[in-house]
């Protein structure tokens, strides 16, 4: 155990920005997540993937010499069809199937991105450099990135444009109604399988915007999709399908919780303690519904 | 049911047929002497994978052009049956199984990382098959009695131990304050264990001692704690991913420290895909391209980079010259055992002592190379943004002189 966090209290404060900052962006990943899978009933696997790939078209970008930035407007872009070309290959083969089912074929779908993406691109670890700068708060203690402040602003204007285009646009209304019911959609004329691809797209570019996101302010690597497919799988965990304001929050809290795990355990228990935080979450979730059944005998 | 049954003897028949009819392809046939590699050509090392085939193959290409080996009086051609590795130590482990029994090879060369490296030894150990590696560093593969395994490189504590006594140097020969941030795998912790006897000896402080998990991409946290505890040097390794996010975290949160010494510089091209930002950073390596060493094949550091390059379209990163020296190392006991009995090419092996291109080369009991000490460079940038890797320790090779302290990011 290592108490510096409170021995200084700059660092508390510096944790918890970075924690914020983290957050938002996990919680754009998760908004997607929680998407699709309160529409389509599938956990996608390969989440984290379509990150990482999202991020190389932005790496792409910087390495012909375009800012990266401009990544965030072309990733989800691309990402879009990517998603919808996935959807049409395979999840419109099983999005009535059980969860078993997708889960199995999107796991497959990451494995196969994965080495794709390793063989296409390389091995290497890449980044693309925004020359961003550095903010600095309370005389010069408390040090904040511009890019992961660039990336938490983007993530957020995304998610607000995203929730007014759920609420106003047509699409949008149809998304929303076959989340609800996806019978009654089809019934009253909504054509279920438009919606469906519609929103793995929608989900994918999502992935892309996090992903050129993630190039500017970390490092990306055909294999390290895959926490980020469980941070996100978490945070939609806690919040619950298809409530926004719980996405965004429960984001910034893992995130901060990332933070404070790493001062007080040491980094090498950092992503062992969001695991060890979802094994709880579960668990306690279990036995909250056990107790409801209960109560419903 | 009948039927399936006659298809899986038959299947079997042929299986055993091939399998038979491989053996006698391999060992040493003809004019050919066949070594065995696994190489990780696909999966998460493969460019340090194919850096390694490459530096394989142009030193096959070399020796058989340049008149081969000569064993009893005859001339012999090296060539290397590979196999992909997936980058997974388990598939690595069959393989090896597969190029011993199937293929019927008697000398096997090292694949990529330590990792592997310690998957396949004790398959080699267990049929007696010398292998001679050039990129496992771990210091426990030469703490297992190993007998038919022999590495080219300096094992991994050793990889910044000239770093802190050049830290303690400049200080005046007093001890420094230490923060080391390592990933937590087998070589990363080695040259941790590196450090701790180094500071041990030289009467070093470590203050700040994080453990890096392999998913990590942001190590803000240990910056955060530099910043405020002001350490004398800060040690990072963590393959490349750790040497690119150390360097963009402390460009990005003007982290200043007087030295910042780390592993994998140059396999994450660092003064390419960070520019300025990577000046002024150490770098530990087996080696690099101005050192002096000679030999007769690939003439010295220079004219092998330059052969290389003309080869392989870029500049050879130390992975594959190591690489390339295994075969020099291979060619040279063949030559002093004058025979192709594994016994006698193992006990050649152990009693090697020969300069290369890449460095000196003597086997310890363990099987370690004693005789090559790391080098360590700074990457230095001139005023246009054009940076370079400059070899600033041990002096005796020193292409120029180490920048100490680093300005601090406000001057710069």
């Amino acid at each position: 155990m290592d108490f510096m966090v409170f021995q200084y209290p700059m660092i508390t404060i510096q944790a918890c920005l970075d924690g914020i900052l983290l957050g938002v962006l996990f919680a754009l990943i998760a908004y997607g997540m929680a998407l699709q899978w309160g529409v389509m009933n599938i956990i996608n696997i390969a989440q984290g993937d379509l990150v990482i790939l999202g991020g190389y078209i932005a790496y792409f970008m910087y390495l012909f010499g375009i800012h990266p930035a401009w990544g965030v407007i072309v990733s989800p872009f691309i990402m879009y069809f990517v998603g919808i070309g996935i959807y049409k290959l395979v999840i419109n083969k099983v999005v009535d199937r059980d969860l078993f089912i997708s889960i199995l074929a999107t796991f497959g779908i990451s494995i196969l991105f994965m080495q794709l993406m390793n063989f296409a691109f390389g091995a290497d670890v890449v980044l693309a450099n925004s020359g961003y700068g550095t903010t600095f708060l309370f005389d010069s203690n408390v040090v904040l990135p511009n890019s992961k402040i660039f990336s938490a602003v983007v993530s957020i204007v995304f998610a607000i444009c995203l929730v007014i285009y759920m609420k106003k646009s047509k699409l949008g209304r149809a998304i929303r109604a076959t989340a609800q019911n996806a019978r009654a959609a089809k019934i009253l004329g909504v054509d279920t399988e438009k919606v469906y691809a519609a929103t793995f797209g929608i989900n994918a570019a999502l992935c892309g915007v996090a992903g050129a996101l993630i190039s500017i302010t970390f490092t990306i690597h055909p294999y390290m999709g895959l926490p980020y497919t469980i941070r996100s799988f978490m945070i939609v965990i806690v919040a619950g399908l298809g409530n926004l304001p719980g996405v965004a929050l429960s984001g910034m809290g893992l995130g901060v919780f990332e933070e404070f795990a790493d001062y007080l355990l040491g980094t090498e228990f950092r992503i062992g303690s969001v695991f060890l935080l979802l094994v709880l979450i579960l668990v306690y979730r279990r036995f909250k519904l056990s107790r409801k059944r209960e109560y419903l005998k | 049911m009948k039927i399936n049954k006659i298809i899986l003897s038959f299947i079997s028949a042929v299986a055993i047929l091939l399998s038979t009819s491989v053996v006698s392809l391999a060992k040493v046939v003809g004019d050919k002497i066949v070594l065995g590699a696994a190489i990780s050509l696909t999966g998460k090392y493969s460019s340090n994978g194919v850096h390694t085939q490459n530096g394989y193959n142009m030193a096959v290409d070399r020796i058989n052009s340049m008149g081969g080996v000569k064993v009893g009086g005859k001339t012999y051609k090296f060539e290397i049956i590979y196999y992909d590795d997936e980058s997974n130590p388990k598939r690595a482990a069959q393989l090896a199984e597969r190029l011993i029994s199937q293929d019927g090879v008697e000398f096997m060369l090292g694949p990529y990382s330590s990792g592997l490296t310690k998957a396949i030894a004790p398959v080699t150990e267990k049929y007696g098959v010398p292998m001679v590696e050039a990129n496992g560093a771990s210091r426990s593969l030469f703490t297992k009695g190993y007998k038919y395994l022999f590495a080219v490189l300096a094992p991994a504590n050793l990889y910044l131990d000239v770093a802190i006594r050049t830290a303690v140097e400049l200080n005046g020969g007093k001890g420094v304050r230490i923060a080391q941030a390592f990933e937590q795998d087998a070589f990363s912790q080695d040259v941790r264990l590196g450090i701790l006897d180094a500071a041990k000896e030289t009467g070093s402080e470590i203050i700040i001692d994080d453990k890096l998990p392999k998913e990590l991409n942001d190590m803000a946290a240990t910056l955060v704690k530099v910043k405020q505890m002001k350490p004398d040097v800060l040690v990072v390794s963590g393959h490349t991913k750790g040497a690119l996010t150390a360097i963009r975290q402390i460009a990005e949160m003007k982290v200043d420290v007087p030295m910042l010494a780390m592993t994998h510089c140059d396999a994450a091209k660092l003064s390419k895909q960070h520019g300025k930002n990577s000046q002024y950073a150490l770098c530990a390596s087996q080696w690099h391209k101005t050192l002096t060493y000679k030999d007769n094949f690939f003439k010295d550091g220079m004219t092998y980079a330059a052969d290389f390059q003309k080869e392989f379209g870029y500049d050879p990163p130390y992975q594959s010259a190591e690489s390339s020296a295994a075969l020099l190392v291979f060619k040279d006991a063949f030559e002093r055992a004058n025979s192709f009995d594994q016994k006698k090419v193992r006990d050649a092996l152990a009693a090697t002592n020969m300069q290369t291109f890449y460095g000196n080369i003597k086997f310890a009991p363990g099987g370690q190379n004693v005789d090559k000490p790391m080098v360590l460079f700074q990457v230095m940038c001139d005023g246009a943004g054009k940076c370079e890797n400059k070899v600033v320790a041990p002096l005796k090779w020193a292409s120029a002189k180490l920048i100490h302290p680093i300005p601090k990011w406000s001057d710069r």
